[in-house]
């Protein structure tokens, strides 16, 4: 580094103009496609952290029954409304590990309510890698190891018990199983629909792509929320929660594609005249192969950041109508389920922890949004 | 003349669509197994009232239950005649709902103008709210004005309604001494409208507006946000501020004027979700909108009741949109053209 009289800095390195062009964009113009969308995605710092949270969260979900404490339908008639259990670290000064004091129900005379008071004196170590209550891992293998459980004859509820006196974090755990899945099964059945109909739509035009075209328009221009409720109330009612659980997804997915075909189609519309489909076509490539090998993968990144966004809704609407009672009903565990129990004022003021499942709602539904703007914002790698 | 021949045009496909939503809504209205007359004619005779039995058959017969379902279909439409001659739909005769042993018409009544009046208010809201936010957002963009407004958006697109609706009444209560649940105090329900039952209507709807307001108001923010941030980085408003034009001025002259465009036109893609979102909120804050009553007859299985709301619901959607796209023309006459084409 010299610095010229008149101030200003130049670099002592000789100078070869072809080299810095060179060698600046040769490393792009080479990468592959994934690479330079993951390189661009990397910078949307709150896309890729909520991408984290949410992979953790879906890898998760298998091993539910291992990490939570407690059974999704165990019931502790004890200790009903149990407010949440803080665990200690530290008893009198005195480091000992994760430990919880044992609570003891108590009827409060005057509001006719359980108190739960707990005995300071007597610190109860937690166990970890215990036996408990019997579970499938991943729905195959039966264990009944936990990662943690409560000390003999004491319990621990993390985030309070429910009417029942069933562990509600352990049930948050469980009912995440249903509530994230549901979006990934509507979101199929919806892309699925949307690419099928959207594609031949937009390909062959002329009378189909009308007929489609107001199908579309009819089903965007209906309120959802009422549909469902009466497409599920004609779910039969003794079904097996697993089957109510797929045809709710079903449903969801139904109502959902039009938005995707609309996309869809208008790419399709707007590719169709490209040269190197016309190449194609006049290589005798069939429609279906030139639609699948040669136009789809133009627009997929495209189609799966709006598939991300559209995730949040079908979780939202598998609340609603858990929550209204017709979607998923009380065997199953899902948060729509454990809300129905919040749906009064009086609940939420006198025990508030049984609002909890809203937490995970509204931080998994927020994920998902800022997952899809990231993925979209970066899946034009060659924009600047 | 153009604009008259288009909002003809426009009407025309709505009802169009709004005879296909029927079909659409009868069949999804006939899905569960089984109906309420049978159950109830089954239940009756195992119980021995034969009277009761007498009256279901009668209300079969009544109603065309006993023909073919697309005979049904086209009796409760109106489009044929059934036992009483043209009695449907489209004659304003609205059935008889099973569950409640009363006209459909009688126990819809009042709810359907207080449901047309909170879906209005909440569109209302949503203009207030998202109109000067968004603008602001993109004016004063990547600042704490931007930042605040997009956390709020994203926290109302994200945070359950009647989540909302809870909380807000809640603190509402609390702080504001707002009245919980309904629409109005009990003592103005079945009476006459007067300056008081208004008054009450008003602040009971404060809370409802919001919860239903919200998401749209936010999805709604952004889009605006958006439009104004590709139209402030043309040139012709660096020429405006380099002529000296005060800044909101400037904003309101020229970008809001084509930024408002997707604006009116995204409240026919907001409308269908704030009605579906009024029917949910409408069911956990015991508004008296039809939101209740659907669900009661979904669960039983009250044909005419739940199809007839089913119906309205659409239809409320469809002159919305309708409303939507002919202001659309209004404010833009490069639309009017293509939006027949496509």
């Amino acid at each position: 580094m010299t610095q010229l009289p008149d101030g200003r800095y130049v670099d002592d390195a000789p100078y070869d103009p072809q080299a810095s062009i060179q060698q600046l964009e040769r490393r792009d113009l080479d990468a592959p496609n994934w690479l330079l969308v993951w390189r661009k995605f990397k910078t949307h710092k709150l896309g890729l952290i909520s991408g984290l949270f949410l992979l953790v969260c879906y890898l998760m979900l298998p091993f539910a029954g291992f990490i939570a404490p407690y059974g999704a339908n165990e019931r502790n008639s004890d200790h009903l409304y149990s407010p949440p259990q803080a665990v200690h670290w530290f008893h009198e000064g005195v480091f000992i590990g994760p430990f919880v004091y044992p609570t003891v129900a108590e009827a409060d005379l005057e509001t006719f309510q359980w108190i739960f008071v707990a005995d300071e004196t007597d610190p109860r170590p937690l166990e970890f890698f215990c036996e408990g209550a019997r579970y499938k891992l991943a729905g195959l293998i039966e264990s009944d190891t936990h990662l943690f459980c409560p000390p003999e004859g004491v319990t621990l509820f993390l985030w309070g018990s429910d009417r029942l006196g069933r562990d509600i974090f352990s049930r948050i755990l469980y009912g995440a199983q249903l509530s994230l899945t549901v979006g990934l099964i509507g979101i199929s059945v919806s892309f699925f629909l949307g690419i099928l109909l959207g594609s031949i739509a937009g390909y062959f035009g002329g009378r189909i792509d009308w007929v489609i075209n107001r199908v579309i328009e009819i089903l965007r221009s209906l309120p959802e929320l009422p549909l469902w409720l009466a497409l599920s109330a004609a779910v039969p009612s003794n079904w097996t929660p697993v089957a109510v659980f797929f045809i709710i997804s079903v449903i969801l997915g139904i109502l959902d594609w039009p938005g995707l075909a609309r996309a869809v189609r208008a790419k399709f519309l707007s590719l169709r005249e490209e040269e190197y489909v016309r190449a194609a076509e006049m290589m005798g490539a069939p429609s279906g192969r030139v639609i699948r090998k040669h136009l789809l993968p133009n627009f997929m990144s495209h189609l799966i950041a709006s598939a991300t966004l559209s995730i949040p809704a079908m979780i939202l609407g598998e609340t609603a109508l858990s929550f209204l009672g017709l979607g998923l009903r009380a065997p199953a565990v899902s948060w729509g389920v454990m809300l129905n129990d919040a749906q009064n004022l009086a609940s939420i003021e006198i025990y508030p922890w049984t609002a909890i499942p809203m937490l995970p709602i509204v931080v998994v539904v927020l994920a998902f949004n800022f997952l899809g703007d990231g993925l979209r914002d970066s899946l034009d790698p060659y924009q600047q | 003349m153009a604009l008259l021949r288009y909002s003809i045009y426009r009407f025309g496909t709505m009802i169009l669509t709004l005879v296909v939503v029927s079909v659409l809504v009868f069949v999804i209205i006939n899905l569960p197994p089984g109906d309420y007359l049978s159950n109830q004619i089954a239940e009756l005779q195992a119980s021995g009232q034969s009277a009761g039995v007498a009256k279901a058959e009668f209300l079969r017969k009544e109603y065309a239950l006993d023909r073919p379902l697309y005979q049904q279909y086209l009796v409760w439409m109106g489009f044929i005649p059934g036992p009483q001659g043209f009695s449907g739909l489209i004659q304003g005769d609205l059935g008889w709902s099973f569950e409640f042993d009363r006209p459909v018409a009688e126990i819809v009544g009042d709810t359907v103008w207080l449901t047309v009046v909170v879906n209005l208010a909440a569109v209302v809201f949503v203009y207030i709210v998202a109109l000067p936010l968004g603008v602001l957002a993109a004016a004063r963009s990547r600042t704490w004005v931007d930042y605040t407004s997009a956390f709020i958006g994203y926290l109302g697109l994200a945070t359950p309604n009647f989540l909302l609706a809870l909380i807000l009444y809640y603190y509402g209560r609390q702080y504001l001494n707002i009245p919980i649940g309904g629409l109005m105090d009990p003592i103005y329900e079945g009476m006459p409208l007067t300056w008081e039952k208004l008054k009450s209507v008003g602040v009971h709807l404060i809370v409802p507006t919001i919860v239903i307001g919200t998401a749209g108001a936010s999805a709604m923010m952004q889009r605006l946000r958006a439009n104004m941030l590709d139209e402030l980085g043309k040139p012709y408003v660096e020429t405006a501020v380099a002529k000296g034009m005060s800044p909101a001025r400037m904003l309101t002259k020229y970008p809001l004027r084509v930024a408002f465009n997707p604006f009116v036109a995204d409240i026919g893609n907001l409308l269908p979700s704030m009605v579906s979102g009024s029917v949910l909120v409408s069911v956990v804050m015991g508004l008296q909108t039809i939101g209740p009553t659907l669900l009661t007859a979904l669960k039983t299985q009250d044909l005419f009741l739940s199809g007839f709301i089913l119906m309205f619901v659409a239809l409320l959607t469809l002159i919305g949109t309708m409303i939507s796209d002919i202001l659309l023309v209004l404010l833009d006459p490069r639309i009017r053209y293509e939006g027949r084409e496509t």
